[in-house]
């Protein structure tokens, strides 16, 4: 029983994780139809951003929400410099001119900084919790704090804020937002710099775990993808599920029949999501129309 | 003016098919001429190895173009076919003493096979979900031929006997410079034979209106599985060349970046162009080479390239300049 | 017998039915048009017809083959061709290529042959072309037979996807608004084209709004209103039935005979 408890605790984690990131593919995806694939990269600056900010002097409490701003910028820098121009190009354009995007900002960041591994310190400290013969880490308590209060959060500003509602209303109908009046250039460089403050968060949330270096955003990058595709390329929420439950079952795979394998499960799960419910999770059906 | 009155009359008279031909066979015959000629510039081994390579990636480009540039979807997980390739000419030629052309036979055929169960119900949906199954295919595979260390050798990779055909072994640089660059010609020549006939034409249309292409007959589920198969092909036997020719193989060649190192080579040098495939390859691959001492810069230089290519430059550098210089003659 | 037939064809979008409960036929050699305003669902129709679109209920069958199950590409090689009012043009080929693909249904597909250019291949090649050049002289695009789609005047291009889609040998046409955004000049050389089309045994559908065009070139017009069927018949027997001159006519009942 402790076993399948460890598991799970280590499996909803890391789960949170990709859920944060799985996020920032879905905002960004809502308000575009662009699949960013430097998200990772988001999430790996997040941390580095933090541990030079760190060896710079600066305390932990004011080197993370700073590094979050700095990945903002990064973001938005991202969409007004590589993204907006493309603005009408096909999928596969943006798909590449993503790709390129994350390569360059992993390529800057191996040049600057170097390919050794970083970490950062917990945030309260390191002493497990044991609850039925399973450590809970206080850092993953964090985590999943942080997620439910990310959760509640948007679920406020989408619901209730009117640049909220516009980027539903964007991601709804791009064309008749426009008509009302809303501005979809200032719509795709918010859900850029939004989706980009998750992935640092998700970033400085797991360093203390998992460690972080130049090259880490892609692995998180994809999985928070996997993490989007389960839940449902259009579903924030979708995004939030298929982040806990890829979590979850990676670790219950490792657990239980190979941890050699643990890192294919996401990709597993993408084929299977594409073979079987294509639309995810809570995915919304479309109508065909020519 | 009158150039083009004369070549009208020209077409007019003899028939536009043997015309069009012609063009890509100059172009054909123009790169065998570069590739026979070419050797006379090297003054060592290490340049025959570089052009094999070269060789060699642009004949998974070749393949990956059909794809990306004709049915206009995109694979980005293509180096996992290029490694299926590979190991398997390596794993049945090492264990189990397979000859070697019958091993890269069983490998074209085997990726074959994936490729369709893969594609078929993935391109029966509408969007880009191909990109994402061939992500996650192209990753699993990575990460098996990592695991598998007793069959594979793992990520320290596994040695390759030579290749034999008939009574001949290949080995040394220079014979594979050649042997590649005639796999290369081949491959090219396929490629255009099949862009100039029925099935490319309703590739092409698939690209330039689904909605007309299938109201005009043609299945468009079918050509794209179909395109899907034999660039997979093209880059599994790619790949066995490879193996064979530098001895030795290891997981880098199924990775991701390799994968997206394929798909930027298409997108520089052109979609929908054949040759355009070639230029990519060659600029990608023997750039880094020269820029050596900068080999650090190597990922934020291919990052610029491809967004800088998308960005201004979206149908890549040689159908740009053939429209340029087509603009220019015509004014 | 009837060459194309529709039976409580329905189509809705949520809850709206784009096409209701519509019955009709298509008799073979004739030109058939079907008229009404924009929404009564022509254009619906004819994505039903040929397979875009998966009606809610309802079928149709060609030439005595039912055909409701069918995907599209199988549609048009049963001899189902069509016009798009949009156009659907295949901007990043040559004009003479769109045509020639509209052989596709009758050329060599072998993949090893076509790779490998097989003389099947090159004779097919060249036979298209042939046809296709035949075609664009038909149609009155000889001017154009060597250039770019993307080079073409909008008028062209819609007498260019005409000639695709006969390209394929269709047993009906199905021609999606020809006329739209071409001026006098241009739409009495549609309704020669039509009329020609018709006279070498081709069965065509017409949508159009063009009320002079479908009065000269119809044998038989169908009525739309919301989907469904509101009035058939000659020109003549439309043209004087009180629904559709309240409807749809207006200022245009008052056309010459």
């Amino acid at each position: 029983m402790s076993g399948f408890l460890q598991f799970l605790f280590s499996g909803i984690t890391v789960g949170a994780i990709y859920a944060l990131v799985g996020l920032g593919f879905a905002i960004i995806y809502n308000a575009s139809h662009v699949i960013n694939f430097a998200q990772g990269e988001f999430v790996m600056l997040g941390g580095m951003g933090t541990v030079f900010l760190m060896f710079a002097g600066l305390p932990m409490i004011v080197a993370a929400p700073l590094a979050i701003c700095l990945v903002v910028l990064v973001g938005l820098l991202l969409e007004k410099f590589a993204v907006e121009p493309a603005r009408n190009a096909t999928v596969v354009t943006l798909i590449i001119i993503t790709i390129g995007a994350s390569i360059l900002i992993r390529g800057i960041v191996e040049v600057t900084f170097g390919k050794d591994f970083y970490r950062l310190p917990a945030f309260t400290g390191e002493s497990a919790i044991m609850i039925g013969g399973a450590a809970l880490q206080p850092q993953s308590l964090w985590i999943l704090g942080v997620l439910a209060i990310v959760v509640a959060a948007l679920r406020w500003f989408f619901q209730r804020t009117k640049l909220g509602k516009a980027i539903l209303a964007t991601s709804y109908n791009p064309l008749a937002a426009q008509l009302v009046g809303i501005e979809t250039r200032t719509i795709l460089l918010v859900s850029f710099g939004l989706s980009a403050a998750l992935g640092a968060l998700a970033g400085i949330l797991t360093a203390p775990i998992t460690l972080t270096r130049y090259d880490i955003g892609i692995m998180l990058g994809l999985k928070g993808f996997a993490a989007a595709i389960l839940g449902g390329l259009g579903s924030s929420y979708g995004a939030v599920a298929g982040g806990l439950l890829l979590g979850v079952i990676e670790a219950m795979s490792a657990g239980y029949i190979s941890s050699a394998y643990k890192d294919a499960v996401a990709f597993v799960i993408i084929l299977g999501v594409l073979f079987f419910m294509p639309r995810g999770l809570f995915g919304a059906q479309r109508t065909e129309r020519v | 003016m009158e150039l083009a009155r004369t070549k009208t009359a020209a077409i007019q008279t003899s028939g536009i098919a043997s015309w069009f031909l012609s063009a890509r066979r100059g172009g054909l015959l123009a790169l065998a001429l570069l590739l026979a000629v070419l050797p006379l510039l090297f003054p060592n081994n290490f340049y025959y190895d570089v052009a094999t390579k070269t060789a060699l990636n642009a004949i998974v480009c070749i393949g990956l173009n059909l794809l990306i540039g004709y049915a206009g979807q995109i694979s980005l997980g293509h180096a996992g076919f290029f490694a299926l390739g590979a190991y398997a000419s390596a794993i049945l030629t090492s264990h189990y003493k397979w000859p070697g052309l019958l091993a890269m036979l069983a490998g074209a055929l085997m990726v074959a096979l994936l490729a369709f169960i893969v594609a078929r119900p993935i391109l029966r949906l509408k969007g880009h979900y191909l990109a994402m199954a061939t992500l996650g295919l192209g990753i699993i595979i990575a990460i098996v031929i990592n695991r598998e260390i007793p069959m594979t050798g793992g990520p320290d990779g596994m040695n390759v006997p030579a290749l034999w055909v008939g009574p001949w072994r290949l080995t040394g640089a220079v014979t594979w410079y050649w042997v590649s660059a005639g796999a290369l010609l081949l491959a090219v020549w396929l490629s255009l034979n099949l862009v100039e006939s029925p099935i490319g034409r309703a590739l092409r249309a698939l690209h330039g209106s689904e909605v007309a292409a299938e109201t005009t007959g043609v299945d468009t589920t079918r050509y794209k599985v179909l395109v899907f198969v034999v660039s997979a092909v093209f880059a599994s036997i790619a790949g066995s060349l490879f193996a064979h020719a530098d001895r030795f193989v290891t997981p880098v060649e199924a990775g991701f970046l390799r994968s997206i190192e394929f798909v930027t080579m298409v997108v520089l040098g052109g979609m929908a162009s054949t040759f355009g495939s070639v230029v990519g390859a060659a600029i990608l691959t023997v750039l880094p080479q020269v820029l050596a001492a900068a080999h650090d810069y190597k990922h934020m230089a291919l990052g610029v390239i491809m967004i800088g290519v998308m960005i201004f430059m979206p149908r890549g550098l040689v159908p740009t300049l053939a429209a340029f210089w087509r603009r220019r003659g015509s004014s | 017998m009837s060459l194309l037939e529709v039976h409580a064809l329905t189509k809705a979008f949520g809850g709206v039915h784009a096409v209701a409960d519509l019955t009709f036929t298509v008799e073979p050699g004739r030109v058939h048009s079907i008229i009404g305003p924009n929404g009564a669902g022509k254009t619906t129709l004819f994505n039903l017809i040929t397979g875009l679109y998966t009606p809610t209920a309802g079928r149709i069958v060609l030439d005595g083959e039912e055909i409701t199950a069918l995907p599209t590409a199988a549609r048009a090689a049963k001899g189902i061709g069509r016009t798009f009012q949009n156009l659907q043009i295949f901007f990043n080929m040559r004009a003479i290529e769109n045509v020639m693909v509209g052989r596709h249904l009758h050329a060599p597909r072998a993949l090893l042959s076509s790779m490998l250019q097989l003389p099947v291949i090159r004779r097919a090649n060249r036979d298209a072309y042939d046809r296709a050049a035949e075609l664009m002289r038909r149609v009155g695009l000889a001017a154009f037979l060597d250039s770019d789609a993307d080079a073409m005047p909008y008028g062209a291009l819609k007498r260019l996807e005409i000639a695709r889609a006969l390209a394929a040998e269709p047993k009906v046409l199905l021609l999606d608004e020809p006329a739209a955004g071409l001026n006098p000049k241009e739409t009495q050389e549609i309704d020669d084209l039509i009329k020609s089309i018709a006279a070498m045994g081709t069965t065509v559908v017409l949508v159009e709004h063009n009320m002079k065009l479908v009065m000269g070139v119809s044998d038989h017009i169908l009525v739309l209103d919301y989907g469904r069927r509101l009035a058939e018949g000659t020109a003549a027997d439309v043209r004087n039935n009180p629904d559709v001159i309240r409807a749809y006519l207006g200022a245009a009942a008052a056309l010459p005979r």
